[in-house]
């Protein structure tokens, strides 16, 4: 969240934004348990993160999902995010034609996911 | 994994004769005052006219369409209730008939709401058809229709759907042999420039990489020819067939930041849209090379320069684009093409704003950021080398 909230080129990209997002990672045969991340994303900025417990329920404009397998793919750029929809690897439910206006953002969010140090399992 | 669409394309001389051969009794015409005036549209009649039909025209389709054009179109789909709608003309003609289509089978769907995930359901009342007669956007082979969005004065590049493909395009060089010098060197450059961007952009493939570097030799071939002797009808059916590869490339993966550009442009200053990306792709090649020096040096080698270094070979290749375009009479820079520079200067955010949303933008090898942009329309004005 500190490293997305202080990238000046998401913040740009995403000033007019307006729509949380669960990032929902599925389980494959890497991953035994699911994973929900919810971020609650508004005007360049990120308001609050929250990683979900297992059960939890929460609502949100946006739900980006898809197996743990592509997510690797996804943090390590060997696809982009919107090419991941069209292929299906990924789902979106939400306001797609909203989300295709945006795409410098998507790309930022993903770039800033990326220099987070991550350990996959 | 990744799907390759095509048309089915009838192509070569007398093509046109499979018009008659295809199904449909209630046939919508959708083509431009332009057209009608030429010929093209009484023998596009007389094909369909050897079967039973019933035909209605619509002849005022607009350049570049606007939301309330494609409207129009779809007034006229859903009164007359066609089984088969045929898009006779350039690509604001062929992109007019499939919003359109989609309007009349899905009258729920809004167009700006239409995106490559939505299911549209089409041919459940009718087909398409594409007759191109400018060679040119490639769009009877593509799944996206650019509209124009006046509202917000901006092109919609989004509106796509795999599902937009139309079912036939039938290639006959009779169609182009009309088109004037401006219009070849334009929308001949247009292909082009789709061609290049379908080789180097993020989203390219085995696919799409065969098409694109044969139309791109197609073009350096016969787009001078063409040009120079309008007559030429085995020049006029290969730059007809290039742009349907050039369709066929970008369609089955993308462009790129020259098409984000041009786009721009074109909905800033109302620039044709071949113009604006032939423009843009110079300044937009030496400004990728950086990181895709080793595509652009494999398309500097089919087009036969002889140079090892993939650096040195994309600035001869870049050498060979200006050279063609001067053959073609067409301009170099913003500034050669009649921009004015208070005009560049009072909607440079405008211009950067509508370059950083385009989808096309961000599968360029080399993404931009806003500031590079700027300066990427400052060089492009000025005709100076990108060196950033």
């Amino acid at each position: 969240m500190e490293q997305l909230n202080a990238n000046k080129n998401y913040e740009e990209a995403a000033k007019t934004w307006e729509g949380d997002f669960l990032f929902v990672i599925q389980a494959d045969t890497e991953l035994k348990e699911p994973a929900t991340i919810y971020m609650d994303l508004w005007h360049g900025k990120c308001r609050g993160v929250a990683l979900m417990k297992p059960g939890e329920d929460k609502k949100a404009a946006y739900v980006y999902s898809g197996p743990y397998g592509n997510w690797k793919k996804l943090i390590n750029k060997q696809i982009d995010p919107i090419q991941g929809l069209l292929t299906g690897k990924f789902k979106l439910q939400g306001d797609m034609a909203k989300v295709l206006r945006a795409v410098r953002a998507a790309k930022e969010l993903v770039e800033t996911a990326g220099k987070v140090p991550t350990e996959f399992a | 994994m990744w799907w390759f669409t095509s048309p089915k394309i009838a192509f070569g001389e007398d093509s046109i004769e499979q018009l008659g051969a295809i199904e449909g009794k209630r046939v919508l015409v959708v083509t431009d005052s332009g057209i009608s005036r030429l010929g093209m549209l009484e023998l596009v009649i007389s094909e369909l006219k050897k079967e039973p039909r019933d035909i209605e025209v619509f002849d005022q389709v607009e350049v570049e369409p606007s939301f309330e054009n494609v409207e129009k179109v779809a007034a006229v789909a859903r009164g007359f209730q066609p089984d088969l709608i045929v898009a006779l003309g350039g690509g604001s003609c062929i992109d007019a008939a499939k919003a359109a289509w989609v309007l009349y089978e899905r009258p729920d769907l809004a167009l700006d709401a239409v995106s490559p995930l939505t299911k549209l359901d089409l041919r459940k009342r009718a087909r398409l058809v594409a007759i191109p007669t400018t060679a040119g956007t490639g769009s009877d082979a593509t799944w996206v229709a650019v509209l124009t969005d006046k509202a917000h004065n901006m092109k919609l590049d989004y509106f796509a759907s795999r599902e937009l493909v139309p079912d036939y395009s039938i290639l006959d060089p009779r169609f182009v042999l009309k088109l004037p010098k401006e219009a070849t060197a334009y929308t001949g450059l247009d292909s082009l420039t789709q061609g290049i961007e379908a080789y180097v952009n993020h989203w390219r493939n085995d696919f799409s990489d065969a098409v694109a570097l044969r139309s791109i030799q197609m073009v350096f071939e016969y787009l001078p020819k063409a040009f120079d002797n309008p007559d030429d009808l085995l020049a006029r059916q290969k730059t007809q067939n290039a742009a349907t590869m050039s369709g066929l490339a970008f369609g089955n993966s993308q462009v790129g930041l020259a098409h984000g550009l041009g786009h721009a442009l074109g909905a800033v200053f109302h620039m044709q849209h071949g113009l604006s990306v032939a423009i843009s792709n110079i300044y937009v090649i030496q400004f990728s090379s950086r990181d895709a020096a080793e595509r652009y040096a494999d398309i500097a080698h089919a087009i036969g320069i002889r140079e090892e270094s993939a650096e040195k070979a994309t600035s001869l290749l870049v050498e060979s684009i200006k050279k063609l375009m001067l053959h073609l009479k067409t301009p170099l820079s913003l500034q050669e093409a009649g921009i004015p520079q208070r005009g560049l200067e009072q909607n440079m955010e405008d211009l950067v704003e509508k370059t950083n949303r385009a989808t096309v933008t961000f599968v360029n090898p080399r993404v931009p950021n806003a500031e590079e942009i700027r300066k990427l329309f400052v060089y492009m004005y000025e005709g100076k080398p990108v060196n950033f």
